[in-house]
């Protein structure tokens, strides 16, 4: 075996955000791939059909609070990773508490759209695809409450020193809100 | 330990029974050990012999497709089983061959050659594994019950499409964990630009992997959801091929193969015994590549040129422009890639000498291997840019499938040479070496003879996917050909295989080095200059019992360079670290 000399201890690469930033640019893109074939299908709607169904309404006040939503769970995403700087664990457990409770409001007002839509999913192309696209962005917030969740069992049960996880939960935090913004443009506001 | 874990806990590690421990004595591992393990080695071993499994059944596939369009009249197989088969085999080619075997090699060797104790997130990796084996798993069931593209069974037809949607996920998380590698658990020293050749071509396929999968699995996430409830956008069973066929032929099965072109770089140096010339240009060189990935990003299936008789016509010089960039950008530039890593390699062949004597090449068995397979990559880039020339009608014809299988089996062939290559760091044993420079011919005759044949009959118009057909031409004897080249291939991977399944089940059964099957390697066997071959044959658990530092890309020819390095090398270490 070649001998070669040891290295000193090895710096360390912030692996978990890098990892959470290889896993959100995949969440984009499905993202991306899937809101590029539904604005293709739009445009391909026949002239003299309609793309939306007749009576069909997307209730806009929710729809605009799950934006507003994810903007000010970013916010408390951030305070917890200053909190997790200064090993602050109350302030820690407050600021992913709320980014809990927020993201299952999250849910739950697309849940509550849903309801008020009263859209059958086999009803039309344009339900199906409006089942998908929606669908997958809260599989992608419940994955997100999931991160949370590991995020505070690890800060709150002692792993203080580990403050990266708390920076790769906020930058999952921030793509996302990213991308729920396109979904508000594109499936909500233009539809 | 979850998912999130980055690493394998040493203590876990040094545990683990599913890997030889150190020095050639050997653990026997448990079933549920290896079903469990998050050790790179093992969980790449799954990924590569599950490939060998697949690339068996494609082969034979390819031979039974073959057969059945020999003169053309389609009456060996029943009509009903045909669309099934058809979609058997151009999954099968992609999804439960090339895919696993090129993201096997890169789980395998890319934490060894990094430095590495473990893979970044390995039980994620092994999620990735699994969820990837139950994604083929159903699209077998599916597809043995009129399942697939064209399908008549509708609940099979769903359940491809969740299968596909299921197999592509795995795929991306185990790329993931491999850029992830690549990105953050490099010795120290290793800049980026000193990371090994091929650490770096599975870097750019990885994350090119990462940016595509998951644009197809929300496209099969549309299928299914469409087919399931509506069947009114997407075509329903009919239209599947049409919205996912780009994943299975096409420019971006150059992205795929990527990994192949590095390791062919990567033995380039080591066959001829010196450090690789212009080692910036062929980094350069790889990732140009890796721009075939935006053919999948933007689902092209096809890039288009259309020339327009005698020429670009001049009438709508803007469109005409944008033709011609996206299909230099997607197709041609890739093959440049491919072009500019053959180059450079031929600029490494020059003789040279040391200390008055000419250094004579080191032809080991895979680079024979990796040559062949480049090769064959090579032309099927080029029939694939040919194919999107409008002109020559091509489109729609077996060609495609030539072209297709061309740059699969080509990457097949060097992933064989891969295994060949790295296989003392799995088990301590070589792969014997004149049987393997004996299969390599055939692997490359049997790739040839799949492909080029029907690259021929593409100008016959023999259309694809279909067994019945006007047979007027050569086709008896085109079709004769490429169902002997795919048998073939079925039979050397076979062989391959009956030369590497013995050392793996002595090193599974016996403990004692000295009475294992086949030679016993050295540490560094092949003379490699990479960080893999400065630990034991085989491996331990966590690869490297200290990390070691890196002060060039080769960091084991800088030894031999330099009795002293060791010296120096510890000096830097220790000034670096104060």
């Amino acid at each position: 075996m070649y001998a070669l000399p040891p290295a000193p201890a090895a710096p360390p690469r912030r692996q978990v955000l890098v990892g959470t930033a290889v896993a959100s640019l995949a969440a984009v893109m499905l993202m991306g791939g899937m809101l590029g074939v539904f604005v293709l299908q739009r445009e391909r709607t026949p002239d003299g059909e309609l793309w939306v169904p007749q009576g069909v309404q997307i209730p806009e006040v929710p729809t605009n609070v799950m934006l507003i939503s994810f903007g000010t769970l970013v916010l408390f995403a951030q305070w917890a990773v200053y909190a997790a700087k200064r090993r602050d664990r109350s302030h820690i457990g407050i600021a992913l508490g709320l980014v809990f409770v927020i993201g299952l409001a999250v849910v739950n007002a697309q849940a509550y759209v849903y309801n008020r839509m009263e859209l059958p999913v086999g009803e039309t192309a344009y339900a199906g695809m409006f089942y998908a696209v929606t669908g997958a962005m809260i599989a992608l917030v419940v994955i997100g409450l999931v991160f949370t969740g590991v995020t505070a069992f690890r800060l709150l049960g002692g792993r203080e020193s580990d403050q990266e996880i708390v920076a790769a939960h906020a930058l999952y935090w921030y793509v996302l809100c990213a991308v729920f913004s396109a979904v508000w443009l594109i499936v909500f506001v233009t539809k | 330990m979850s998912t999130l874990e980055t690493t394998l806990d040493s203590a876990e590690a040094t545990a683990d029974d599913t890997v030889p421990t150190v020095g050639g004595t050997t653990a026997s591992p448990s079933l549920v050990g290896v079903v469990t393990s998050s050790d790179h080695k093992v969980i790449g071993r799954m990924l590569i012999g599950s490939a060998i499994v697949g690339l068996l059944v494609v082969g034979a596939l390819g031979a039974l497709l073959g057969a059945e369009r020999i003169d053309g009249d389609g009456t060996l197989l029943r009509e009903s089983a045909l669309t099934q088969l058809f979609a058997g085999y151009r999954v099968g080619l992609v999804e439960a061959a090339l895919l696993p075997l090129m993201l096997g090699m890169c789980v395998l060797a890319v934490p060894l050659q990094l430095g590495a104790r473990s893979l970044a997130f390995p039980r994620a990796a092994a999620a990735g594994f699994w969820a990837w084996f139950g994604g083929v798993v159903l699209l077998i069931i599916s597809l043995a019950n009129n399942g697939g593209p064209f399908g008549g069974q509708a609940d099979m037809v769903s359940l491809y499409v969740a299968a596909n949607a299921l197999t592509l996920t795995g795929l991306t998380i185990i790329a993931a964990t491999v850029a992830t590698s690549v990105l953050t658990t490099r010795a120290p020293g290793m800049r980026m630009k000193r990371v090994p050749l091929f650490s770096w071509s599975a870097l750019v396929a990885s994350i090119g992997l990462v940016l595509v999968l998951p644009v197809a699995v929300g496209v099969h996430i549309f299928v299914y959801v469409d087919y399931q409830y509506t069947k009114a956008a997407f075509g329903a069973a009919n239209g599947i091929t049409d919205w996912t066929g780009y994943l299975f032929t096409g420019p971006v099965l150059a992205l795929f193969a990527l990994p192949a072109v590095g390791f062919f770089a990567e033995l380039v140096a080591v066959v001829f015994k010196r450090r690789m010339p212009l080692r910036g240009v062929v980094l350069a060189g790889i990732g140009l590549v890796g721009l075939a990935a935006f053919a999948g990003v933007t689902q092209q299936e096809v890039i288009g040129l259309p020339w327009a008789g005698s020429g670009l016509t001049l009438s709508e010089p803007l469109t005409k422009f944008a033709d011609l960039v996206t299909f230099g950008v997607l197709v041609l530039v890739p093959l440049l890639g491919v072009l500019v890593v053959l180059g450079v390699s031929a600029l490494a062949a020059k003789p040279t000498k040391i200390g008055g004597e000419t250094v004579r090449p080191n032809l080991i068995a895979p680079f024979v291997l990796a040559f062949f397979g480049l090769d064959l990559i090579l032309l099927g880039m080029a029939a694939t840019a040919l194919n999107g020339v409008d002109d020559l009608a091509l489109q729609g014809t077996v060609f495609e499938e030539g072209a297709a299988v061309a740059i699969v089996y080509g990457a097949v062939v060097v992933g064989l040479g891969a295994v060949a290559y790295w296989f003392p760091k799995l088990t301590g044993r070589m792969v014997p070496t004149k049987p393997v420079l004996g299969l390599a011919p055939l692997a490359a005759l049997a790739a040839a003879l799949a492909s080029v044949p029907y690259l021929i009959a593409g100008f016959t118009d023999q259309p694809a996917n279909a067994a019945v057909y006007d047979n007027d031409g050569p086709g008896e004897l085109l079709n004769v050909l490429t169902t002997a080249g795919h048998a073939l291939m079925a039979l050397v991977v076979l062989a391959f295989a009956g030369l590497v399944v013995p050392a793996f089940i002595s090193m599974i059964t016996t403990s004692d080095a000295d009475t294992a099957a086949g030679d016993a390697a050295g540490d560094n066997p092949w003379e490699g200059h990479t960080l893999e071959w400065s630990t034991t044959s085989p491996a331990p658990a966590d690869n490297f019992s200290v990390a070691p530092t890196v002060m060039s890309p080769e960091p084991l020819l800088d030894m031999k360079a330099a009795p002293d390095f060791a010296r120096s090398a510890a000096a830097q270490s220790t000034g670096a670290a104060g």
